[in-house]
């Protein structure tokens, strides 16, 4: 189904570019090469790919058990925050130290989950709306790493040089501090970030936990209904918090990797890490994965492939709108199509009234 | 209506069916659960669309395009499962939709809605708070707002689905009485049952269905149970199981003035005191929403108990938690099979295993063994003869007599102490009921202490060994079985005197 529905949005967003003007196939041709098959494509691809993939992870996590996590960009920044203070504190000179890659692991996945536990423990206890609640904590979470930089003399801050007294910035992360990326040696050679790999291995870890384990059981009985979950003498709170803060400890480590792997600081202009909006991609990729862990991957690969192409592309030849109406149009489908497969579409001709019935062969 | 045909997937749910309903009577459609009663009252109000067949109203032939075409047609229904937004008010729940006089305006008008409401409430003798939410009320009242909300409407054509279902003997007469009254204004009754000595105490005519065909249209005068029973069943009838003399042993349910809030707040059971004994069946006979559904679920721990105590076995499991509960060895078949019973789009499997997962031999640790939930979800649905695709269907998909087996079969697998079962054959059909009959009996047998709640005395009479009735959340009266007679049992249920009290 979310391939007919792929197929559906290429469809679709051709007859667009033909509308405006362009050759469709040729436009395509481009894209693809230049998401995949361009030299160093599939190495920025990854870079675009990793934090979909944990912020993805992040919302399918929430969003199984139908608590609605919109916060994956707070948390994020969060998570961002909290590990560059893990790097900036344990880092030192010299090659990537495991400790102190550990702690920033830890420190993003705690400062996730923590941001998480806020509109997670609401939820559980006072029964507000999570879905407003994480939804605005994403503005404050912004605006809090916009602060530590740009209006405080934090931490964070780097406050020697001469960069820092024209332009207020961070603090690069200390060398042992940034994560490695191994290289594979195909097509000219390329990086796989140290984070892609903890995607994986949380994407596999999250479905052990939803397929096979008492936790996912319950989890999954409650998003069903949470009567029956209540009635089976579930501890239904504790298992709102506990998948809240699951959510937000993903997100956070997407922020970790977003330190560690590609920034090498704790990037808080406005139109960096901020302007990428990874936490809401990150629902788009969950929804086209239909929720389901292992898909986030591949599906945050596809997407990753088409911003970074469209990045790559952006120009005066290119139609610079193109991707994010792909994207907008593939979402479309997506649930389009979840639409068709829920109901019987069938198109009929209005009879006249008093009009004899055919006749019917038995 | 005639040659009304429809197919859904891998199943021919009307074939061929012709019905013919005069105004000015109330005209009874009868057969199983399956047999095609529902999906042809929901063709005739235009929530499907026949395949073939055509329907004519008032001798013109009509078309329904949606359930509106069929409400401004004059065509009513009130569902068995109620259509009621549970957030609105039985006011707003009865205009919602409305285009006739207060639903012309713009503006909501809530008191002169509320006004009609409570007219039509009075003048029909049922007791609803036009201003209560709907989500507070009991099944029982919830589907009096249903039939209020097609009196609102003025409709020719009413369509009752199971309306007695969860009314008392003397109620019911009430409403038999009102619908007689409609018929008499010109109105078209249609009403679905299973439940014979209604059918026959209330209709002229008897349409049966039977396997999604039309097996005879007869007039009521001339039918007896029996006969209606069989062209129903298509078999000869097997006598009712009759209440087995038990030798009851230790006090397995102990309450002592008991106490709990219903959901609207306010005492909803008040100082109950009970016992059940294993191997007897108790019944709590009782109308709808007088207390029942929240002493059920203080015994099974999903409500807190404000005061009293409930004990188990001798041990009093910590009030409003259900696992302790669960654990002291109460089973609990809700009166709501889908949605508290099971969760709906979880497989069969993980809901014949909703309460054995966390132990062992369905888990080790922290791990599902899924093999084994799965080879003993076969098991059950093999004994229990469960009509399933396969244990990994999501169980929404279940017939209602099929959803109860599964409860059923996890209730007892769980080998419990103590069952309580609120209303278990609510909707449900003859083979049905029997089989649900028979497993509660089984459960007594093998030293089970039974606590039936009930609104169906003869379910009550065929069962019980005692029986109590609660009115208001009160025990008004408790008696043996040999002791026991219909019409003062009834008379208690509707808040009459208990006449040995004073």
């Amino acid at each position: 189904m979310p391939a007919a529905s792929l197929v559906f949005a290429f469809f679709a967003s051709g007859l667009v570019l033909l509308a405006t003007g362009h050759d469709a196939l040729s436009s395509y041709r481009r894209l693809f090469d230049a998401a995949f098959l361009n030299h160093g494509a599939l190495g920025d691809t990854l870079v675009s790919a990793t934090p979909l993939a944990f912020t993805g992870l992040a919302a399918a996590a929430a969003f199984r058990m139908r608590l609605f996590n919109i916060g994956g960009e707070g948390q994020l920044y969060i998570g961002a925050i909290a590990a560059a203070a893990a790097g900036l504190y344990f880092g030192g000179s010299g090659g990537p130290s495991a400790f102190a890659i550990a702690a920033m692991v830890a420190a993003g996945c705690a400062g996730g989950a923590a941001w998480a536990l806020i509109p997670g423990i609401l939820r559980a206890f006072f029964r507000t709306n999570e879905i407003i609640t994480s939804l605005m904590l994403n503005y404050v979470a912004g605006y809090l790493l916009t602060y530590l930089i740009f209006n405080s003399r934090s931490y964070f801050r780097q406050t020697t040089g001469f960069n820092a007294s024209v332009f207020p910035t961070s603090k690069e992360l200390p060398s042992s501090a940034i994560w490695p990326a191994t290289t594979v040696h195909v097509h000219g050679g390329v990086a796989l970030p140290l984070g892609a790999g903890f995607a994986v291995l949380a994407a596999v870890i999250l479905w052990v936990l939803y397929k096979r384990t008492r936790f996912g059981f319950e989890a999954t009985v409650l998003g069903d209904s949470p009567r029956a979950a209540r009635y089976a003498g579930m501890r239904t709170r504790r298992k709102i918090v506990a998948v809240m803060a699951i959510s937000g400890a993903i997100a956070g480590l997407g922020g970790a990797s977003q330190d560690g792997d590609f920034r090498h600081t704790l990037d808080a202009d406005p139109n960096g890490l901020q302007r990428q909006f990874y936490g809401y991609s990150g629902i788009v990729v969950a929804a086209l994965a239909r929720y389901n862990p292992l898909a986030v991957l591949p599906v945050a690969f596809l997407i990753g492939g088409l911003q970074n192409a469209g990045n790559a592309l952006q120009g005066p030849d290119f139609p610079s709108g193109l991707v994010g109406v792909m994207q907008g149009i593939i979402l479309f489908s997506a649930l389009g199509g979840e639409l068709l497969v829920r109901y019987r579409v069938r198109l009929s001709r209005k009879p006249r009234a008093g009009a004899a019935a055919a006749p019917e062969a038995t | 209506m005639r040659g009304i045909t429809k197919q859904f997937p891998g199943v021919v749910a009307n074939d061929r069916v012709d019905f013919e309903a005069a105004a000015g009577e109330v005209h009874a459609l009868l057969g199983e659960n399956g047999a095609g009663k529902s999906t042809l009252s929901n063709i005739l109000t235009g929530l499907y669309r026949p395949d073939a067949g055509e329907i004519r109203l008032h001798g013109r032939q009509v078309e329904f395009h949606s359930p509106r075409d069929a409400l401004e047609a004059g065509i009513s229904m009130v569902h068995q499962h109620f259509r009621l937004v549970e957030r609105f008010t039985v006011a707003e729940n009865v205009a919602l939709g409305d285009h006739g006089r207060e639903g012309r305006s713009f503006r909501l008008r809530s008191r002169a809605i509320e006004r009609r409401v409570a007219d039509l409430a009075g003048r029909y003798g049922m007791a609803v708070d036009p201003r209560a939410h709907v989500w507070q009320l009991s099944v029982g009242e919830q589907q009096r707002v249903e039939i209020l909300k097609a009196l609102y409407r003025d409709a020719r054509v009413l369509i009752l689905d199971e309306p007695t279902a969860v009314l008392t003997p003397q109620e019911a007469e009430v409403l038999f009485g009102t619908l007689r009254e409609m018929a008499a204004d010109g109105r078209t009754i249609v009403f679905i049952s299973h439940k014979l000595h209604e059918v026959k105490a209330v209709s002229d005519r008897v349409t049966v269905l039977r396997a999604a065909r039309n097996v005879a249209t007869v007039d009521a005068a001339d039918a007896t149970p029996r006969s209606l029973a069989e062209l129903m069943v298509g078999r000869g009838l097997r006598e009712g199981v009759r209440a087995e003399p038990r030798e009851p042993g230790e006090v397995v349910l102990a309450l002592e003035d008991v106490w709990a809030d219903g959901d609207r707040g306010g005492a909803a059971v008040k100082g109950v005191t009970l016992q059940v004994r294993a191997g007897e069946i108790v019944a709590v006979a009782g109308v709808a929403g007088n207390g029942q559904r929240e002493l059920a679920e203080t015994i099974a721990g999903v409500r807190p108990a404000t005061k009293g105590t409930v004990r188990v076995a001798g041990k009093a499991p910590r009030s409003g938690d259900p696992r302790a509960a669960i654990r002291a060895g109460v089973a609990y078949v809700p009166e709501d099979r889908l949605g508290t019973g099971l969760a709906p789009s979880v497989s069969i499997a993980s809901n014949l295993a909703l309460k054995s997962y966390r132990e062992p031999p369905d888990s080790t640790g922290p791990l599902l063994r899924l093999r084994r939930i799965r080879d003993r979800a076969l098991e059950l649905i093999n004994r229990y003869r469960i009509a399933a695709p396969g244990p990994q269907a999501p169980v929404r998909l279940l017939s209602g007599g099929n959803l109860q087996k599964v409860v059923l079969a996890r209730e007892f697998s769980g080998k419990p102490k103590l069952l309580v079962a609120a209303s278990p054959t609510r909707g449900l059909d003859v083979g049905a009921i029997e089989s649900v009959h028979a497993y509660l009996n089984e459960a007594a047998g093998n030293g089970v202490g039974v606590l039936l709640l009930s609104e169906d005395l003869d379910e009550i009479l065929t069962l019980a060994n005692r029986i109590a009735v609660v009115y208001e959340g009160r025990i008004v009266g408790e008696r043996p079985r040999a002791e026991a007679n219909v019409e003062e049992i009834g008379l208690q249920m509707a808040g009459g005197e208990d006449p040995r009290r004073d």
